[in-house]
């Protein structure tokens, strides 16, 4: 068992997770107490001894649904034959279900369409043990698993539900309650979202049954640490924001919420407790009067340093499209933190889009309306930075003053059009600041047609922007 | 294995025991645990640890203290964190006002003394000796539950809300459940109590606190749970309206919206619903009655958008 931990810790260790030494034995410790068949309570043990952010729970359970499979180690279920109650249920609804006296065979041999059928039963009155056979049996017969090969099971998984088609299953479910209702006209808007979104959460069950059932036979294949290794993944606040998937960009979305609250709390208290204001007369001596006149503690005002302002210019093209969402996203949500925000976006024209979010209480659903209604394309909608920053100066330059910083967000790939740098030499001068953005790795940096390095030379600095961590970081440091 | 991992002395008995157990004692002081929580407490009496609960506000994280104050018989010594907390509010402070008229009464009784002929003043040592002793010490919460003789319950609320380098103050009591005072010495825990601290999650807690606590995520109640919360919390409600509720508290709870009902809002809605009299809800009653359970107007407009009309798909 402490091998078998000691392994587990590594491997969170590999994914990221920050785990001391101390929490390592704290979990030792605890595993003691815990019967050890009790996966549950040991997950929830060892969760609470060794992960200590909510963040990285999803990647402490995958890792654990790896080092703990469900039946591996107590053997009760691993191999061939499932639980005895399980396998009585299989057969129950063999034989009444589909009149097939005489089952008894193995499960293997089940048709595809009693396998629908028992898939529609299971999510039907939403029972687990049934979900979890059906799963079985749907992973031998569609995933096609082969034996040794590196892979993470992702394809197996799109493979076994494809062929499970759980979006029909779910819409004939629907279908199925609503005629069963005798007042099937009335049924109201509210039933039928609340229908909706039961079956949903139990077909979510059945795909987390898939999924655990693949990962369960990968592991008795290759090992939990070769599979672990297949399917690290980096935590939300490591993932490259250019390039994550569409899960992925979700996975961002709902962290950048808590994020960008806790920095709206940082930057609020730095603000305030960054140096002690003048000496408070009235108040050291008001409170002189409890000790008999003798000032013990002196008492001062709290400091009142300017809010900076902050001009975002954005490049929304393609690629780099979703770094500036989650950028504007960011600073939007702080923005009461500084005194004025304003932002633009740009292709290869220029368009303001302060407005939006002037309008709306939540900055995504503003970020969503940029996409639809800014007018940023000039000519052909290929990034043109020259004439985007050219524009930009024509138009608001003016309003840049000495108490604003600038952002540039972008991968400056300027697909050779001319590069109009001086604009950025004058916004220097005007700016209190003036920052650059890269969402692309350093090393690609003035490769191709990106003219990072040209515009940079003009930039207070060129900051490396790839993960919601750098993003953060950046923020929390502006001034 | 080892019994004295800490080297605290006895850890004393165990309070609970086992998990099962905990669940019970729980939900029979009108807290439902899920396997998580009744786990985690557990562990935290037998460990002798504290335990830093997380979640989203409203799904009794403060409550899990004082159930398990309730469940134990311990007395319950709250915390409450708030910006600008120091040590004099949080461990002990001396009493300077009592202090000073130590002092000054000295004096006085010098005076007297003199001229009744006697010379018999008390040395700086003595008066030093006096005035930092027990008698002038105010205890806070910290203090007092490590010195408390009787079983209690330690409940640091909201500790996101100090300041990092106020988290320091704590760092001893956590872990060694002990205090130091420099003028009268370390004082020990006697009877090792439960601590549990609350965060909402405003800052990043530093890495030293988390790893002397068990932590504990506590996200919303799943829907059974949920339902089983509604029906034992609001009385007077029938089954089929706590399910009711339940379920559209859950769709809700998918929904992108600015603020998620809590739980603690979901009883309030429950409530309100039981006094209107109303036995099911239909769209005109949710309608009405959201404001209960969201907070934002245009989360309202939102969700009644989104529930209450009928759907392309």
């Amino acid at each position: 068992m402490l091998n078998l931990l000691s392994g587990f810790v590594e491997e969170l260790r590999r994914g990221g997770l920050p785990v001391s030494l101390t929490e390592h034995l704290d979990a030792a410790e605890a595993v003691h107490y815990i019967p050890f068949e009790d996966r549950e309570a040991l997950k929830y043990a060892l969760g609470a001894t060794l992960v200590k952010s909510s963040s990285h729970w999803h990647a402490f359970e995958t890792t654990f649904d790896i080092y703990f499979a469900r039946g591996l180690g107590s053997g009760e279920d691993g191999g061939g034959g499932g639980p005895s109650g399980e396998d009585t249920e299989g057969q129950r609804f063999r034989g009444d279900a589909q009149g097939q006296a005489g089952g008894g065979g193995a499960m293997d041999q089940m048709t595809p369409e009693e396998l629908a059928t028992m898939l529609y039963q299971a999510l039907l009155e939403g029972n687990q043990s049934l979900m979890r056979l059906v799963a079985r049996n749907a992973v031998t017969r569609y995933a096609g698993i082969e034996k040794g090969r590196p892979v993470g099971g992702t394809y197996y998984l799109y493979r076994t539900l494809r062929n499970l088609e759980l979006d029909r299953v779910l819409e004939r479910l629907v279908a199925q309650a609503r005629a069963a209702r005798p007042d099937a006209d009335d049924l109201s808007a509210l039933d039928e979202r609340l229908l909706g979104d039961e079956y949903r959460g139990r077909v979510d069950q059945m795909r987390k049954a898939v999924e655990d059932e693949i990962r369960r036979r990968l592991v008795e294949d290759r090992g939990a640490e070769a599979l672990a290794k297949s399917v690290r993944k980096p935590l939300p606040e490591d993932l490259d924001v250019m390039h994550a998937t569409r899960d992925e960009l979700a996975t961002l979305q709902r962290a950048l919420q808590p994020l960008s609250r806790k920095l709206a709390v940082r930057l609020a208290r730095r603000r305030r407790h960054r140096r002690r204001g003048p000496l408070d007369f009235r108040a050291t001596v008001r409170r002189s009067l409890s000790t008999g006149g003798v000032p013990v503690e002196p008492r001062f005002r709290h400091p009142r340093p300017a809010k900076p302002e902050i001009m975002v210019i954005a490049d929304i093209s393609g690629s780099v499209a979703s770094f500036a969402r989650f950028t504007l996203h960011l600073v939007y949500a702080i923005q009461s933190q500084f005194s004025k925000v304003r932002s633009f976006v740009f292709v290869d024209g220029i368009d303001e889009v302060t407005r939006f979010f002037e309008q709306v209480d939540d900055p995504a659903e503003a970020v969503q309306r940029i996409n639809s209604e800014a007018d940023v394309v000039w000519v052909d909608g290929h990034s043109d930075y020259g004439h985007a920053l050219s524009i930009f100066y024509d138009r608001w330059a003016g309003e840049v003053t000495t108490r604003t910083s600038v952002l540039v967000l972008g991968d400056a790939r300027n697909n050779y059009h001319a590069t109009e740098d001086w604009v950025l030499g004058e916004l220097r001068r005007k700016a209190r600041k003036l920052y650059w953005l890269n969402p692309e790795p350093r090393d690609y940096w003035g490769s191709g047609d990106s003219v990072i390095g040209t515009y940079g030379a003009h930039c207070d600095a060129v900051v490396e922007c790839r993960t919601l961590r750098q993003l953060e970081k950046f923020v929390g440091d502006l001034e | 294995m080892n019994n004295d991992p800490l080297g605290l002395g006895d850890i004393g008995p165990a309070r609970f025991e086992s998990v099962p157990a905990v669940r019970e004692g729980l939900a029979d002081v009108g807290y439902l645990a899920d396997e998580g929580i009744a786990g985690v407490v557990y562990l935290a009496d037998r460990l002798a640890k504290p335990v830093l609960i997380e979640g989203p506000a409203g799904t009794g994280k403060t409550q899990l203290a004082k159930s398990v104050a309730e469940l134990t018989g311990s007395r319950l010594i709250r915390l409450q964190c708030y910006e600008g907390l120091d040590e004099s509010k949080a461990l002990y402070e001396w009493n300077y006002r009592k202090q000073l008229l130590r002092i000054q009464a000295g004096n006085v009784e010098d005076v007297e003394d003199a001229k009744a002929g006697e010379h018999h003043s008390p040395t700086w040592a003595e008066l030093e000796e006096d005035i930092f002793s027990e008698e002038f010490l105010l205890t806070r919460p910290l203090l007092e539950a490590i010195r408390a003789k009787e079983p209690v319950v330690l409940l640091v609320d909201e500790v996101d809300r100090v300041e990092l380098e106020t988290e320091a103050l704590l760092l001893e009591v956590l872990s060694e459940y002990q205090v130091s005072i420099p003028e009268l010495g370390t004082v020990r825990a006697t009877t090792l109590p439960m601590v549990f601290l609350t965060s909402n999650n405003t800052r990043e807690l530093s890495e030293a606190l988390k790893r002397r606590c068990l932590y504990l995520h506590i996200d919303y109640p799943d829907i059974d749970r949920e339902r089983a919360i509604i029906s034992h919390r609001v009385p007077g409600i029938t089954d089929e309206l706590a399910d009711q509720i339940a379920r559209i508290v859950r769709s809700l709870r998918t929904i992108q919206l600015r603020k998620l009902p809590s739980v603690s809002e979901t009883l309030d809605w429950a409530r309100t619903l039981v006094v209107l009299g109303i036995t099911t809800i239909d769209a005109e009653a949710a309608k009405d009655s959201l404001h209960i359970l969201l907070k934002y107007q245009s989360d309202i407009e939102r969700a009644a958008k989104e529930l209450l009309t009928a759907s392309a798909d």
